[in-house]
């Protein structure tokens, strides 16, 4: 795919081709598709003459690199020690039985992408849960549901059981 | 203030001239609301306010009133925070509903909302303004003296408020060797966990033979529960760069990197707007103030690795690879990045320089402690009552700052630890709370003052689970380089496991503490070195605990799971059904107006019925 390919190289030429700006490349590259394909890869690989096993291996070593497409939603769960306290481990539970989704992984349906990160430093709200850039504030596992099972699709959804 | 075309200044007399301009076109009369827009105050909602203050302004012909958004004002807890001025009339948990109220009653009626003020809980008095409030009244803010003051986006905010002042003071007056002096005066020692003295730091940096040198602020905050940078980042940008630019003079540096945490976006956009409205007035760029110092400074977002908050590792991710530390026997202030002599300083500490510069090294050194000068900030967190970001003057007490600032533990619940140092520090029981805080009292202690995080624990917290949760989290976190870490925090996982899951064996808390010293002696790097701090704090205060788990298989907290069963009280079940209805296992029965009870067998001790029981009737036993 030429026009990839073209992006590839503009981001390339943004950095002056310096591969030491590997990381901040690989980020606009996922801003731009929403993760990292493989072949663009290839292509980055190509342009900046380097191994492609190097930019797999900073791929798979930072966290915030995704290889796989990510859900219609963005669900970020801050498991760091303030909310561990309060009950985050509770919540991602919650979170990957209902919806059957691993933790870093996408639901079935693709509704959304479930992340736990460590510490977002907004410890005062602590549990706290972030779907796409909005916070919530003193999350419980049965409010983070129906936050979640609230998030509009565009194809069929999972049983809804609210009470309130 | 309507946006200006920035002229770059030629020498310190223009960045004079520039201050009384902008000082000359502010209205004294003039009224103004501060919002605080940080991000715990952003998530509930105080971007709408500012929107609405603003409209407000705009629309008001009669009186000229001024709107800001300022940085985190550390008050968390009850945000978001408005400030009114003059007077700083200080409005706590303010909601959309209330921007019509206060624009009548307090903006245009000098009258006082009495609702939106805060009421000190343990003596009803109602506090107009933040020094009135306990939670600030002990404090001493050097490094947060801008935020909740300044709008962190306007770099004339900074000006007016005398910054950039130090910076034009070295360039003209001072030589690097008396920047360098000044500083050493201070006594000012790493805030990013090291506690080694900065001077020193710079001057090996400033000797170290090669022409080309490199200066990083280290933003990659990544100890959970510690938010100091991402607040001094956010809403006092310009003071972490004029200390940046005021140690490159200092050391002899042309290029600056700002290293910050991928998870703080907002940090992202106020230092890359702080750094290009330096640049228009030249504050950063060729010639500073028409002095020798040229410097510039890029800002890289990391990739979402813990160990990046390492140094090494920090410099591995600038040049685009896999951040791995690597050993220290050449030190990176004569190796570091690319191989160039790299002085390494965390946000706090290069935030504190422009005060150091201003006010001299003396002022700095007469705050705090015989060996650990200045002030500290934490972040107090957990099960505080009063959770927000704190300054103090180093050697004040724990119980001070946990009682009298953070308003003791929530809920009336006993105090058992408190957690400092992040996951390399350790936990610090009742019987050392009156211990000064500083960075060689923590160390005493088995802890550390590391970034300054500060995570409160009540006697609901298990000290087995809390260990088990931070070598998790380093075990995940590991970059696997060398086989201490790697394989040694996996066994010690291993162990935690099996305790928490109530198949504890005699000898595990001695295998603990042999892994622990190993991993310390052996590591490659210092997250490996001090991995272990939290669990050999744990077994030297809380040994008991470790011990009911494994001989008796008994979680005395009642959270590991496993090691307590939930049952559901008779006399107060109402038979409302809502836990049967709820349970994801079915495994609660009960006829209708009969009290409910729970079929252990099927139960998975998941807490739903806990949590939703609206008459407290579920309890753990």
């Amino acid at each position: 795919m030429p026009e990839g390919a073209e992006v590839v190289r503009e981001i390339v030429e943004r950095y002056e081709r310096d591969d030491g700006m590997l990381i901040p490349m690989m980020q606009d590259l996922q801003a731009e598709f929403g993760h990292l394909p493989p072949d663009r890869l290839r292509d980055l690989a190509f342009c900046l003459e380097i191994p492609l096993t190097r930019i797999y291996g900073v791929a798979t070593f930072y966290s915030s690199f995704r290889l796989a497409p990510k859900g219609q939603h963005e669900v970020t769960l801050c498991v760091g020690t303030v909310c561990h306290l309060k009950g985050a481990g509770e919540i991602s539970e919650a979170i990957c039985r209902e919806f059957d989704v691993e933790a870093g992984g996408t639901t079935p349906d693709r509704l959304f992408s479930f992340q736990p990160v460590n510490c977002v430093g907004a410890c005062a709200l602590a549990p706290v849960m972030i779907v796409d850039g909005k916070y919530y504030d003193g999350v419980t596992p049965a409010s983070a549901l129906e936050i979640l099972q609230g998030l509009p699709a565009e194809g069929e959804e999972s049983q809804s059981e609210d009470e309130s | 203030m309507t946006a200006r075309k920035r002229k770059r200044l030629k020498t310190a007399a223009d960045l004079k001239k520039l201050r009384r301009k902008i000082e000359g076109e502010r209205d004294s009369e003039a009224k103004c609301v501060r919002v605080c827009v940080g991000t715990g105050c952003a998530a509930k909602g105080a971007n709408r306010i500012y929107e609405q203050f603003l409209q407000a302004a705009e629309e008001s012909s009669s009186v000229k009133v001024e709107t800001k958004c300022t940085g985190c004002h550390g008050f968390c807890e009850r945000g978001p925070i408005v400030v009114v001025d003059p007077g700083g009339i200080l409005y706590v948990g303010v909601e959309e509903a209330d921007v019509e109220e206060i624009w009548r009653e307090t903006v245009l009626g000098d009258r006082v909302v009495k609702r939106l003020l805060y009421t000190d809980p343990s003596t009803e008095q109602v506090c107009r303004t933040a020094e009135e409030i306990p939670f600030y009244k002990s404090q001493q803010r050097i490094v947060l003296a801008g935020n909740g003051v300044l709008d962190p986006t306007r770099i004339e905010d900074y000006i007016a408020a005398g910054g950039y002042s130090a910076l034009a003071g070295a360039v003209e007056s001072m030589k690097p060797e008396d920047v360098l002096n000044e500083v050493e005066r201070s006594g000012l020692r790493g805030r990013g966990g090291g506690g080694f003295p900065t001077a020193r730091k710079w001057r090996s940096c400033r000797d170290a033979r090669g022409r080309i040198k490199y200066v990083i602020c280290n933003g990659d905050e990544g100890d959970p529960g510690a938010f100091m940078d991402r607040s001094i980042m956010e809403g006092n940008p310009h003071c972490v760069i004029e200390g940046m630019i005021i140690g490159a003079y200092a050391i002899g540096a042309k290029q600056g990197y700002i290293y910050v945490r991928n998870e703080y976006p907002l940090a992202v956009t106020h230092l890359t707007k702080a750094v290009a409205q330096a640049r228009e007035y030249g504050l950063l760029g060729d010639r500073i103030l028409g002095s020798k110092h040229s410097f510039d400074i890029r800002i890289n977002r990391g990739g979402g690795a813990f160990v990046c908050g390492e140094s090494t590792a920090l410099m591995a991710s600038l040049e685009g690879r896999v951040g791995e530390p690597r050993a220290k026997y050449v030190h990176t202030v004569e190796s570091g990045l690319r191989e160039r002599p790299t002085d390494l300083n965390n946000v706090e500490t290069w935030a504190n320089i422009p005060a150091i510069i201003k006010n001299g090294g003396d002022w700095f050194a007469s705050v705090g402690t015989e060996n650990s000068k200045g002030t500290k900030v934490f972040s107090l967190v957990g099960k505080v009552t009063n959770t927000g970001l704190v300054e103090v003057p180093m050697g004040m007490t724990l119980r001070r700052i946990v009682e009298e600032i953070g308003g003791g533990v929530r809920g009336g619940k006993a105090f058992k630890a408190v957690q400092t140092g992040g996951p390399s520090g350790g936990c610090i029981p009742a019987e050392h709370l009156d211990t000064p805080v500083d960075f060689d009292e923590l160390t005493r202690l088995g802890s550390m003052m590391g970034s300054g995080g500060m995570i409160v624990m009540d006697e609901d917290t298990c000290m087995v689970n809390i260990a088990q949760y931070f070598i998790r989290f380093l075990k995940d976190e590991s970059c696997g380089k060398c086989t201490p870490c790697r394989e040694g925090l996996a066994q010690m996982l291993d162990i935690f496991d099996r305790i928490t899951r109530g198949e504890g064996k005699a000898g595990d808390i001695d295998t603990l503490t042999e892994l622990g010293a190993l991993l310390e002696g052996a590591a490659l790097c210092a997250l490996g070195k001090t991995a272990a701090y939290p669990v050999l704090s744990t077994i030297r205060y809380f040994r008991d605990e470790y011990e009911k788990h494994i001989e008796e298989q008994r979680c005395p907290a009642k959270v590991c799971r496993g090691l307590f069963i939930y049952e559901i009280n008779a006399d107060a079940c109402k038979a409302c059904g809502i836990c049967k209805k709820n349970c994801p296992v079915d495994a609660i029965v009960g006829e209708k107006k009969q009290p409910h009870s729970i079929v252990q067998e099927k139960c998975t001790k998941c807490g739903t019925c806990f949590d939703k029981c609206p008459f407290d009737a579920v309890i753990k036993v």
